[in-house]
């Protein structure tokens, strides 16, 4: 079954790492995603650019509105995302408790995952 | 990552927030930073033993204000101090008293405190040097280091600077829109300063760190003005050129020209969020001389190689740049662009008039004799070397210039053969 674990945290906080911090927190992270993927259980992951650099496509009125940064204003941003394939509900959770000691602060919020489409570009690595 | 550190980020990243708002209840702002020191000091015990607050910037300002209060009641009438925990115990009450943190004034709050380091009293050093202590919170020792200046020194140029500062009157009415976007433009001045201070110095050096504060602080207040064209366009020119620092310079120091730079060695990232913070900006149809300085450093990072970069498009908006900020630096640059499209007969042409507003500054001689070079005009470019050497500002440009001067002088002398 597949699940997005979906990082939400404080992009003041995160984008304040100093480059040792960043690199420390995904060098942690990588060691998990590595084995991760060595058990077959890592599909996509990425990591999104600052909430300043977003644009939202607002579609309740035609045509539709373009504006400027996320989609909410809220305390905690979506930074980036995993998707796992595992059998359950705590096997995705053991996951992302490792993900959270590598990179603590913040939450994630575990997502099943309703239709997946892998990449269809030509040529695209799985 | 272990707590304090994930503390130290969560602080300096509240600061400017904290600070801002402090600065609003007291009015002043020895006041206000005192009292951030002191709410820094007990998230330090809080936040292990109860979790970091889900609002750390709430949390500071409460607790900050709380213990300032606290200050003036004990001086006021020598109360015993109360318990720690009855200050830092905001579980509860946190979130409905976070809400009557006027969210609104936040920007603003975050706006007055960068404004008043932008005194125009203050020479640009200063304004510097009193951002970085009171918004970014470095430490004296961090910015003397920077600026390769003693401890002492740079204490004295803080407080002195901090003191015109507390006798200006520092509005604090919420702005109107026109008195909005002054500030904005005023502050946008500062970061760019903070950015060149450590654009100029080599990657890697305690300086060049200041380019990295300057992003954090321009990204800052582009979440808090997402839609101000210009300040995406100052976020989208520091990152563009920023994301070359590691090209820039080789291993002994010495300065590598855009044309030469190993570009595998620009950093992607940055380009990413750079180039679309300018695609963003440019929808706005709004434009200004930092989206134009940001178009230009993105078609720079467009082309793959050197011989892809568009001349052209980067001369038209040289020429928009020119009208919109006429200066004979602006125009020194488009001659380069001119050099590459029609010649460096073009280019001469076009900063000859330049002599005698430029006769000061190091980047019209290195340009004039490249030029001349180019024509193979041998005498004429090694004077003006000569002239750039002399105006050098920092020892990696005049090195630059000499290796020019070395290949003359080479080809120059008698080969033995």
């Amino acid at each position: 079954m597949l699940y997005a674990i979906l990082c939400y945290h404080e992009e003041d906080v995160v984008w304040s790492w100093s480059k040792e911090e960043d690199d420390a927190v995904m060098t942690r992270i990588g060691a998990v995603t590595d084995r991760l993927t060595r058990d077959g259980k890592l599909g996509p992951s990425l990591r999104l650019l600052p909430t300043t650099s977003a644009t939202t496509l607002r579609k309740t009125q035609d045509p539709p509105l373009v504006l400027d940064g996320p989609f909410a204003e809220t305390k905690e941003q979506l930074l980036g995302f995993y998707v796992v394939d595992v059998n359950d509900l705590d096997a995705a959770l053991d996951i992302a408790r490792e993900l959270a000691a590598a990179n603590p602060g913040g939450a994630y919020e575990i997502r099943p995952v309703a239709l997946y489409n892998p990449d269809r570009r030509s040529g695209a690595r799985a | 990552m272990n707590d304090a550190t994930w503390i130290n980020a969560a602080l300096t990243a509240a600061r400017p927030q904290a600070i801002g708002a402090l600065l609003r209840y007291f009015r002043d702002l020895d006041t206000a930073e005192e009292a951030f020191q002191d709410a820094c000091l007990r998230a330090l015990t809080a936040w292990p033993l109860n979790g970091p607050p889900r609002d750390p910037a709430a949390w500071l300002i409460l607790v900050g204000r709380n213990a300032a209060l606290d200050g003036v009641r004990r001086r006021g009438k020598l109360d015993p101090l109360p318990a720690d925990q009855a200050i830092s115990d905001l579980e509860d009450v946190e979130a409905p008293l976070a809400e009557r943190l006027d969210g609104s004034h936040y920007r603003d709050d975050v706006l007055r405190l960068l404004f008043i380091c932008c005194h125009k009293d203050l020479p640009a050093t200063q304004q510097i040097a009193l951002a970085l202590r009171i918004v970014s919170g470095l430490s004296v020792k961090q910015i003397a280091r920077a600026f390769l200046v003693g401890e002492a020194a740079m204490e004295q140029r803080i407080t002195r600077a901090k003191a015109r500062v507390a006798r200006a009157d520092v509005p604090f009415e919420t702005p109107g829109a026109v008195e909005r976007s002054e500030r904005l433009t005023t502050v946008a001045a500062m970061i760019y300063l903070v950015f060149n201070e450590g654009y100029s110095a080599g990657d890697g050096t305690a300086r060049s760190s200041l380019s990295s504060e300057a992003i954090r602080l321009a990204r800052l207040l582009l979440r808090l003005f997402q839609t101000e064209p210009e300040i995406m366009g100052l976020t989208a020119l520091m990152l563009l050129q920023h994301a070359r620092a590691a090209a820039r310079f080789d291993v002994a120091g010495e300065i590598i020209l855009l044309d030469d730079q190993d570009r595998s060695l620009w950093d992607s990232k940055l380009i990413a969020e750079g180039l679309s913070l300018i695609d963003k900006a440019m929808r706005h149809r709004r434009p200004g001389p930092y989206q134009v300085q940001a178009a230009i450093a993105a078609l720079h990072a467009r082309a793959a190689r050197p011989q892809d970069t568009d001349w052209a498009q980067i001369d038209l908006l040289y020429a928009a740049l020119e009208r919109l900020q006429p200066s004979p630096v602006v125009t020194l640059n488009r001659a380069v662009a001119v050099s590459k499209l029609r010649g460096a007969v073009a280019a001469l042409d076009m900063i000859e008039p330049l002599a005698p507003r430029l006769s000061g500054y190091f980047h019209f001689f290195g340009v004039r004799g490249a030029l001349l070079l180019q024509l193979d005009r041998k005498a004429e470019a090694r004077k003006a070397f000569d002239q750039a050497i002399a105006l050098a500002n920092t020892p990696a440009e005049a090195a630059h210039i000499r290796l020019h001067l070395d290949r003359l002088i080479r080809d120059a002398s008698p080969t033995l053969t």
